[in-house]
């Protein structure tokens, strides 16, 4: 695939900065390719005017020589983050027609840096789901299809929209978020790479909560490198988040280039899942390989209480939810159904307002919080996940970062494991704990499954040091060579 | 735990969601089962464990006593589904 | 201790108050929002007050130090850590569905507060603790028939929520404690106290029992928002509940609201039912961590307060009990009194603060802040009494002048000519004058009538136009009368 819309970021850039293309041509370009993408319903908004406004300025700064780090780079946001006077859902009816009158920091960031808005993207309600299922605009599309098989494939959750509009080429990139794995899971099944920061790296300020403790926002790219530029852009303290960490934004890009050469590898057992596919196990046999020959070692480590990540995970991030989305109320923005009675419209605004699965993770996080339960439940579930912070503490003493699948299988049919809610939960096994434990974690494409869809490997690194993550997750880009693409391309087939 | 459609209503209610009477039941047979699965974590011994406060591991930020915002009404009213007259307006409140 | 005569016996009432107060700040708790009273609607609310998506909270330091500063007033604990806590319930004036508080680990822990009684002793109350959370905003019923309109601009606002042990026995206790408090508050500066504009609200706890027994069952009357109201609603609901109880009824655990125009209390409609508050740690806000030294370092510049105080005058000024409390109650009049009494005689500074600066004060209804005579002013005319200058009566006037005149009692001494008369000279003529047209009445003394002595003063002081010295009035007619 050759043409504007299936450059790099970091090709974009240079391709810019030798003009050997204008930021105009590239918007025009991506403007095109966002609304051939339409039948898979990635972007909720497409912002087109503003498109050419933005690449109008990049042009006349890049012309003066003025070029910032993203300077006329289209890129796609995920509609949790609040953009300016541009419609903001955050996939719920319940925010219909909400209009934010500021700006997320981490988007302000990246128009600071010069990127180019292309619309808002689709995603799970509340970036509650692994699928993208529980849109109330509609399910995302994975670009890629089964070989031999036509049904629909679900893109991964929550960042659906990021991931499949990325995968299309209808995107340079997208912003995500990450709270038990909504960017990496997709970046999974999308087969691009998708980027968790540490919890504290990006701001959270302007960015709809869904869980408080939990919640990232990552980049999501074609590559580990241009996930590392992203990041640079978006990264940095924030004084009106008082959850962000002061602490120094390192040149991301330049640490991609790191040698593995004598870096630990962590392979945690308890990641090899019982009955799973034997495709996403030979990966992972095939990623450490990969970095043995690159000069890495590979350690043999345990993360005992795994297992106990989901329950403790589907815990806490409930019950932080139940309290951030008691502020959806038909009061000062949003959906109001009328009601006889203040309680009334309380009751029937958020009925309506929110979806089945919003709906019971409000009460389950409801539950678990009220009088008598918060003992045995929230207060354990925090224990549980001090122990499993510990227990990567514990493995960072003997490794560098560990190496593991991102999730349990490739892409599954729009319409599967929506019988049980717990099914859909185990998307989550293999990023949850690192989300509770507020690591940096990366999913990239490694290689395809029997029918020919991507598999993701996960890098999980120690707190602050997404450099080491980089590094690593560029050395298994390399050797895996992956280059395969979707059946859908937004821009067409060169 | 199972919760019963009693618990489920209640629960409901505290959380100000109408749950129509036709989906109660199966509700809460869904949120039972997740309750169920979630009961696993009993097993973790956690004896002495200090409850995670966050994982960020800094300081509290404060900020100093200077009025820096307010004053953006417009911005405040402009997506109220309902206002007049300055104030946000919601049905009758009986105390 | 005062308990209630019923039917079948006495009965002993147990009170603990919940005072929120209102931190004296510029911006509010979590948001840079001004916290000025009296502002449009909604004009000074900010994104994050009105909880919209995605907003944060950032803590005002100012605030915490406020509330550190109140603790050690209260000679409370200060917890070096604390822990703000949601507290959720839904209210069209609570915007995020959640106010942000502190439930197990308060930044203060128990303190302890003097009251001091009308007849001039002293007892000692507990404090429980002190913790900061978020004013809600205003929601107003009486706009529309069918409405309800809500203001934000108080929401986020700082207070303090300072809960009393239940040490308090009776109305008048009670009374005694939101007064001190207040006073305290305001000599730290820490709160404005002013029950009225509602920056000092008051839920009272009450129950019954007897004497000895374990306690009853309590009702919590809310938002009671003067002291007089709060004093009448704990003697109506300590009758309720001890007629209730003697009727062989129980008491039904609720809160309750006071209806001032009917001096009654009665349940509240609606509210949270289950009171199920769901408290967990915030998860946008990390433990708040003290520093000890910066709490010492506000300990020491606390200032004086009024025990501290209140000892002091009765020690360095011998003066009453009762006297010491009037001058202290308010930092201002103990800052006047004792700019008055400095080098001067302090019982006496203290009658005519205590007299006739408050009779003025009151007459105008103003506080000691707008007192149309100075401390320097006043204690300019008390030099003038102790040197002999003007009588004491005549001071009087001269004070009653410098209140309408604005001018100092040396000018109106010297233009309105009252300086006493000590020549006794003058005096001894004055009574010759006198007692040469009293003849009869001079008889009358002669043989018994003892009162007319003062008859005879009096007219001597008249015949000098008020401006003898009386002592050397009397000493000169004994002499003369014999």
């Amino acid at each position: 695939m050759t043409g504007l819309t299936g450059l790099t970021i970091a090709a974009a850039r240079d391709g810019l900065r030798q003009k050997k293309f204008s930021a105009r041509e590239l918007a025009e370009a991506h403007i095109a390719a966002v609304a051939a993408a339409r039948p898979l319903n990635a972007y909720l908004v497409e912002t087109p005017e503003r498109t050419l406004a933005m690449a109008a300025d990049a042009d006349k700064r890049l012309a003066a020589g003025e070029g910032r780090a993203l300077e006329g780079l289209p890129i796609g946001i995920k509609d949790l983050f609040c953009t300016e006077d541009v419609a903001t859902t955050a996939g719920s009816r319940i925010l219909e027609g909400f209009r934010p009158p500021y700006e997320s920091t981490v988007t302000a960031n990246l128009w600071r840096a010069g990127a180019v808005m292309l619309g808002k993207l689709n995603m799970d309600e509340f970036a509650m789901g692994s699928a993208n299922v529980t849109s109330a605009f509609g399910a995302v599309e994975n670009p890629w299809r089964r070989r031999h098989d036509n049904r629909p494939l679900v893109p991964g959750g929550s960042s659906g929209g990021s991931a499949a509009a990325v995968a299309a080429r209808a995107a340079l990139a997208a912003t995500g978020t990450d709270t038990g794995g909504s960017i990496r899971q997709p970046a999974s099944f999308c087969g691009i790479v998708g980027l968790k920061p540490t919890y504290g790296r990006c701001s959270r300020w302007g960015i709809v909560a869904f869980a408080s403790s939990l919640d990232q926002a990552g980049p999501m790219t074609r590559t580990v490198r241009d996930a590392a530029i992203m990041l640079g852009a978006m990264a940095g303290h924030d004084a009106k988040d008082s959850t962000s960490a002061p602490i120094a934004v390192p040149d991301f890009e330049a640490a991609c280039a790191r040698p593995v050469r004598g870096l630990r590898i962590g392979i945690p057992r308890e990641y090899r899942l019982d009955g799973g596919p034997a495709e996403i196990e030979a990966l992972w046999q095939q990623g450490r390989r990969w970095l043995e020959a690159a000069g890495a070692s590979i350690v043999e480590i345990s993360l005992p209480l795994t297992k106990y990540a989901l329950p403790a995970y589907y815990i806490i991030a409930p019950a932080e939810a139940s309290s951030n989305l008691a502020r959806y109320d038909g009061v000062r923005f949003g959906l109001r159904v009328p009601g006889e009675s203040l309680e009334a419209m309380y009751e029937e605004t958020r009925g309506a307002g929110f979806g089945v699965e919003v709906r019971r993770r409000v009460l389950i996080g409801t539950y678990v919080l009220s009088a008598g339960y918060y003992d045995a439940y929230y207060l354990k579930a925090q224990k549980v996940r001090t122990l499993i912070a510990r227990d990567f503490a514990s493995a960072f003493e003997n490794c560098d970062a560990i190496l593991t699948p991102t999730a349990p299988s490739s892409a599954f049919a729009i319409g599967e494991k929506m019988d049980d809610p717990v099914a859909m939960y185990l998307n989550d096994v293999f990023t949850v704990p690192s989300s509770l434990a507020g690591l940096p974690a990366i999913s990239l494409p490694a290689g395809l499954s029997d029918d020919g869809l991507p598999l993701g490997l996960q890098v999980i690194g120690r707190a602050f040091d997404e450099e080491t993550v980089l590094a690593v997750a560029a050395a298994l880009e390399a050797a895996a060579g992956f280059s395969a693409e979707p059946a859908f391309l937004a821009g067409g087939r060169a | 735990m199972a919760l019963d459609k009693a618990t489920v209503a209640r629960i409901a209610a505290l959380a100000r969601i109408k749950v129509p009477d036709g989906e109660q039941e199966h509700l809460a047979s869904e949120l039972s089962n997740i309750l169920a699965w979630i009961a696993q974590l009993n097993e973790v011994p956690t004896e002495g464990v200090e409850p995670m406060a966050s994982v960020a591991d800094m300081r509290l930020p404060v900020r100093d006593d200077v009025v820096t915002d307010g004053n953006v009404r417009e911005r405040i009213l402009a997506n109220a589904p309902q206002a007049q007259r300055g104030f946000f307006v919601v049905p009758k409140v009986v105390e | 201790m005062s308990l209630i005569e019923g039917r079948t016996g006495q009965w002993e009432v147990v009170i603990g108050l919940e005072v929120h107060a209102q931190v004296i700040a510029k911006a509010k708790l979590f948001s840079g929002a001004a916290t000025a009273f009296g502002a449009e609607p909604n004009t000074q609310v900010s994104t994050i007050d009105a909880a919209f998506p995605g907003m944060l909270p950032v803590l005002n330091r100012f605030c915490v130090e406020q509330a550190v500063r109140t603790g050690l007033g209260l000679a409370a604990e200060i917890n070096l850590v604390s822990v703000f806590a949601r507290k959720n319930y839904f209210y069209p004036d609570l915007p995020a569905g959640y106010q942000i508080s502190q439930y197990d680990r308060p930044i203060v822990g128990k303190g302890r507060l003097t009251l001091d009684l009308a007849d001039g002793t002293t007892r000692e109350i507990g404090i429980t603790r002190l913790h900061l959370e978020q004013d809600a905003g205003k929601s107003l019923h009486d706009q529309h028939p069918h409405a309800t309109f809500v203001d934000l601009n108080r929401a986020g606002v700082a207070l303090m929520e300072i809960v009393s042990e239940p040490d308090l026995r009776s109305a008048e206790e009670a009374g005694a404690y939101l007064r001190k408090l207040r006073a305290i508050l305001r000599y730290l500066g820490t709160c404005d106290g002013n029950m009225e504009e509602g920056n000092l609200r008051c839920d009272a706890n009450v129950s019954v029992r007897r004497s000895g027994a374990a306690l009853g069952t309590r009702c919590e009357i809310k938002n009671v928002n003067s002291v007089r109201f709060v004093m009448q609603a704990i003697e109506y609901e300590a009758r309720r509940q001890v007629e209730l109880l003697e009727d062989g009824g129980t008491i039904a655990q609720e809160t309750r609201l006071f209806d001032a125009a009917r001096g009654i209390t009665r349940p509240m409609r609606s509210k949270e039912e289950a009171h199920d508050y769901r408290y967990f740690p915030d998860p946008d806000l990390l433990p708040l961590v003290l520093e000890e030294s910066w709490v010492k370092e506000i300990g020491a510049r606390l200032p004086e307060l009024p025990d501290a105080k209140k000892a002091r005058f009765i020690d360095t000024f011998d003066l009453s009990v009762a006297e010491a409390d009037l001058l202290v109650a308010e930092k201002a009049t103990a800052d006047y009194f004792e700019a008055v009494a400095h080098g001067r005689a302090g019982k006496i500074a203290a009658n005519w603060v205590t007299g006739d600066l408050f009779g003025v004060l009151n007459k105008r209804g103003v506080g000691i802040e707008e007192s149309p005579v100075a401390a320097a002013a006043l204690g300019e005319l008390l030099d003038l009494i102790a040197d002999g200058t003007i009588s004491g009566r005549i001071a009087k006037d001269v004070f009653a002048a410098m209140a309408e005149t604005g001018e100092g009692a040396k000018a109106i001494v010297q233009a309105r000519g009252l300086r006493q008369v000590t020549d006794s000279g003058a005096i001894d003529a004055a009574i010759e004058t006198v007692l040469a047209r009293e003849a009869d009445k001079i008889a009358e003394y002669r043989s018994g009538k003892d009162k007319l002595f003062g008859y005879f003063v009096g007219q001597v002081m008249k015949a000098t136009g008020g401006k003898a010295n009386p002592a050397l009035v009397n000493e000169r007619l004994r002499t003369r009368l014999g």
